[in-house]
């Protein structure tokens, strides 16, 4: 229960809500350019080359990944530790200074980031392109979210870890791992003097730079795209719905399980190629494997509505979250199916990869955010939900639009797969490359359209959570449970 | 135990680092060294190759084409012979790219040539009718940061010992000269000056005569050393 004498600082979590939004509208925004760009490609040359997909392309993931999700992981993350520690940042001036400067030096850098993948700075590796001063400031950034963190954790009321905790905990451990070990790199200027200061070169070669790049790139979606998000779903849809968490010992069993199996699971995005084969069938192997923890996080949120359906009716933040998990349950079945070698052999390099991506990404990452941020709105302003019938209506437009996207692209990917391997009679190749892409048009165009779908819901969330801001009828008392919201 | 675990902290955080750390360990450092031995008849990239992989992973050629051969009848009839690792000995950081939104390039060097990529890169549909890849005319103008390129050649060889200035074969010969920065731009623009002349582009050798080569024709030479 909420103890009433601690008044909690919402300020970080506010900015961070803020950065959220912003990164959401401009990352996807991106995202459904380029995507269009596939399908229409004169509009590679709109803003001259600084439109080209391949210049876009990484700097639509770094800002929905580790722009939009980062933001939304902190937003909860300094609203959800204050409260489950049973601690206010206002008792600590050290604590809330560090949380100030962990924003502000967060949003400096992304905008830095963002400047120099215009300006064609670029390690090439997934979700690790920036180069290395950049990279430093990334540590700085996350041993300031570490103390702020473990800080909290000092001078907590509640000594027992909630379950949330667990999962902000192995985040901050997880990705600051993976992050420094991956981003090893030598900057050309510093040995030799000359050249480009910002030029690095990577400290791995050939098969084991793709190997420690895939263990990254694998388990930056396991920690920057589950952990967290289940740390949020495991406050937030127990608080909006007012039920207890369904089962300690299933939330056990997939926390440690999900520890322990998910960083085994990188080897698969290298199935046939050239590291050792075992390395690939233990990617393989685990990455079936990891369909219990998942399915365990997920399942135990759907049970935690156990008799309560009819919120799913009553409350679009319900459905948020409880699509959220079921979307979650989709990609993590989807997934292990695609590391299964001889499924892997046909997907690999096709559209069934960005397919499978968007669906976790979308339904769970998106709708987790879009849902907590709304569930947070009506107590940092002490206001209202501006409106429950435009919440209602992102949430089917959302959904239509992830619907046409994964569909789309499975499509689009069996059909490009199974191009590439066709023979004709003679066991000839009975397709030129070009045949399998401009078969792809209508499918490139349906996805595209998917995502407009879903960032016009974006757009609506960002008004909604404007209108609550400043114009939704003000409440007297925090809510205990369902969020306030006018029709 | 784990009731325990959750009122301690330092104990749990530990605890979460040891569990995700193991795998890492077991899959990673096995294998490091071996998977790090070139095969035979590797060499390092030149000078200007190098440049033009600089200028491949600016402007993320990476994102849509991969290179990596896998094993099957069907890639090895479209692309030539499979991926080994010992190939990629020289390749920081690698380039295997995930998604084929466009053909795989690793041995594009075997069936292409310069002035097919320059009508490729200046219009693709010009070559490839229904091609949707974009057209990269800025390279054309771009001068080549040759600088860079070297401080990162001088870079692997002092760092990593890439055999720069060495007789790898045991021929009796310097397999790929680097020495100074002076020796290397020189051997670099002669080097680019056959590649503008093979693109027929009158505007590229123009530019390399008077010492700037331009992005393309550095990106050129790296694709014609992918074999």
């Amino acid at each position: 229960m909420q103890n009433p004498s601690i008044e909690y600082d919402y300020t970080v979590a506010k900015w961070f809500s803020y950065l959220a939004i912003l990164f959401g509208i401009i990352g996807m925004g991106i995202g459904v350019y380029i995507a269009f760009e596939l399908a229409f490609p004169e509009l590679n040359y709109v803003f001259g080359q600084y439109s080209l997909f391949s210049r876009l392309r990484p700097l639509h993931t770094n800002v929905v990944a580790l722009g939009f999700t980062l933001s939304g992981i902190w937003a909860t993350w300094y609203y959800v530790g204050q409260r489950v520690l049973k601690v206010s940042l206002k008792e600590s001036p050290f604590l809330n200074g560090v949380a100030k400067l962990h924003f502000w030096l967060y949003f400096i850098t992304a905008l830095l980031a963002v400047i120099s993948l215009f300006a064609r700075y670029t390690t090439s590796k997934e979700y690790a392109q920036l180069e290395w001063p950049f990279d430093i400031l990334v540590v700085i950034i996350w041993v300031l979210w570490g103390v702020g963190i473990f800080g909290l954790i000092g001078i907590r009321r509640e000594k027992s870890l909630y379950i949330s905790m667990w999962y902000y905990i192995a985040t901050f451990l997880g990705v600051a791992m993976l992050y420094l070990f991956n981003n090893m790199e030598v900057p050309t200027y510093l040995v030799t003097g000359m050249g480009d200061p910002f030029h690095s070169v990577s400290m791995y070669a050939g098969t084991n730079d793709a190997l420690v790049q895939w263990w990254f790139g694998h388990n930056a979606v396991a920690f920057v795209f589950t952990v967290p998000i289940i740390a949020m779903i495991y406050y937030f849809l127990p608080k909006e719905s007012g039920q207890p968490v369904y089962s300690y010992k299933l939330s056990l069993l997939s926390f440690w399980g999900l520890m322990f199996v998910y960083l085994w699971a990188g080897g698969h995005h290298l199935i046939y190629s050239t590291v050792p084969d075992w390395m690939q069938t233990m990617g393989s192997v685990f990455s079936i494997i990891l369909i219990l923890p998942s399915w365990g996080s997920a399942l135990n949120m759907l049970l935690t509505m156990k008799g309560e359906w009819g919120q799913l009716k009553s409350n679009p933040l319900i459905k948020f979250m409880v699509l959220a998990s079921t979307f979650y349950m989709l990609s993590t079945l989807e997934g292990p199916i695609q590391s299964i070698k001889s499924v892997n052999a046909l997907a690999h390099f096709t559209d069934w990869i960005p397919g499978h991506v968007h669906d976790g990404t979308l339904g769970w990452v998106g709708f987790m955010i879009i849902s907590a941020i709304m569930h947070m709105a009506p107590r940092f302003f002490k206001r209202e939900i501006y409106s429950k019938k435009m919440l209602e209506a992102q949430f089917w437009l959302q959904t239509t639009g992830i619907v046409l996207y994964f569909s789309s692209m499975w499509i689009a990917g069996i059909t490009q797969g199974m191009m590439w391997r066709a023979v004709d009679q003679y066991g000839n190749l009975a397709y030129s490359f070009i045949d399998t892409v401009t078969v792809l048009h209508p499918y490139y165009t349906l996805r595209a359209i998917g995502g407009l779908f879903y960032l016009t819901g974006v757009l609506m969330w960002a008004y909604n959570f404007y209108k609550t801001m400043t114009a939704a009828k003000q409440i007297e008392k925090e809510p205990q449970f369902a969020s306030p919201m006018a029709a | 135990m784990f009731g325990w675990l959750e009122k301690r902290p330092f104990f749990f955080a530990v605890g979460v680092f040891v569990v995700i750390a193991f795998a890492g360990l077991i899959e990673i450092v096995p294998d490091f060294a071996q998977a790090s031995r070139p095969v035979v008849g590797t060499k390092p990239y030149s000078l200007l190759e190098l440049a033009g992989r600089q200028v491949y992973i600016k402007e993320s050629c990476n994102a849509c084409h991969s290179q990596l051969i896998r094993p099957f009848k069907s890639e090895t009839d479209r692309y030539g012979m499979y991926s080994m690792s010992g190939e990629y000995a020289y390749d920081r950081p690698f380039l295997w790219g995930s998604k084929r939104t466009g053909p795989d390039l690793h041995r594009v060097g075997n069936y292409r040539t310069s002035d097919w990529h320059a009508n490729h890169m200046w219009d693709p549909t010009s070559v490839v009718p229904g091609s949707i890849m974009p057209a990269y005319k800025h390279l054309f103008k771009n001068v080549t940061d040759l600088e860079t390129a070297y401080a990162e050649a001088l870079t692997v060889k002092k760092v990593f010992n890439v055999p720069y200035d060495t007789d790898i074969d045991g021929d009796g010969k310097i397999d790929v000269k680097l020495g100074s920065f002076d020796e290397a731009k020189q051997r670099a623009l002669k080097y680019a000056l056959k590649v503008a002349k093979e693109t027929k582009r009158q505007d590229l050798v123009n530019m390399v005569e008077n010492g700037k080569i331009p992005e393309i024709v550095a990106l050129i030479a790296y694709l014609n050393r992918l074999k």
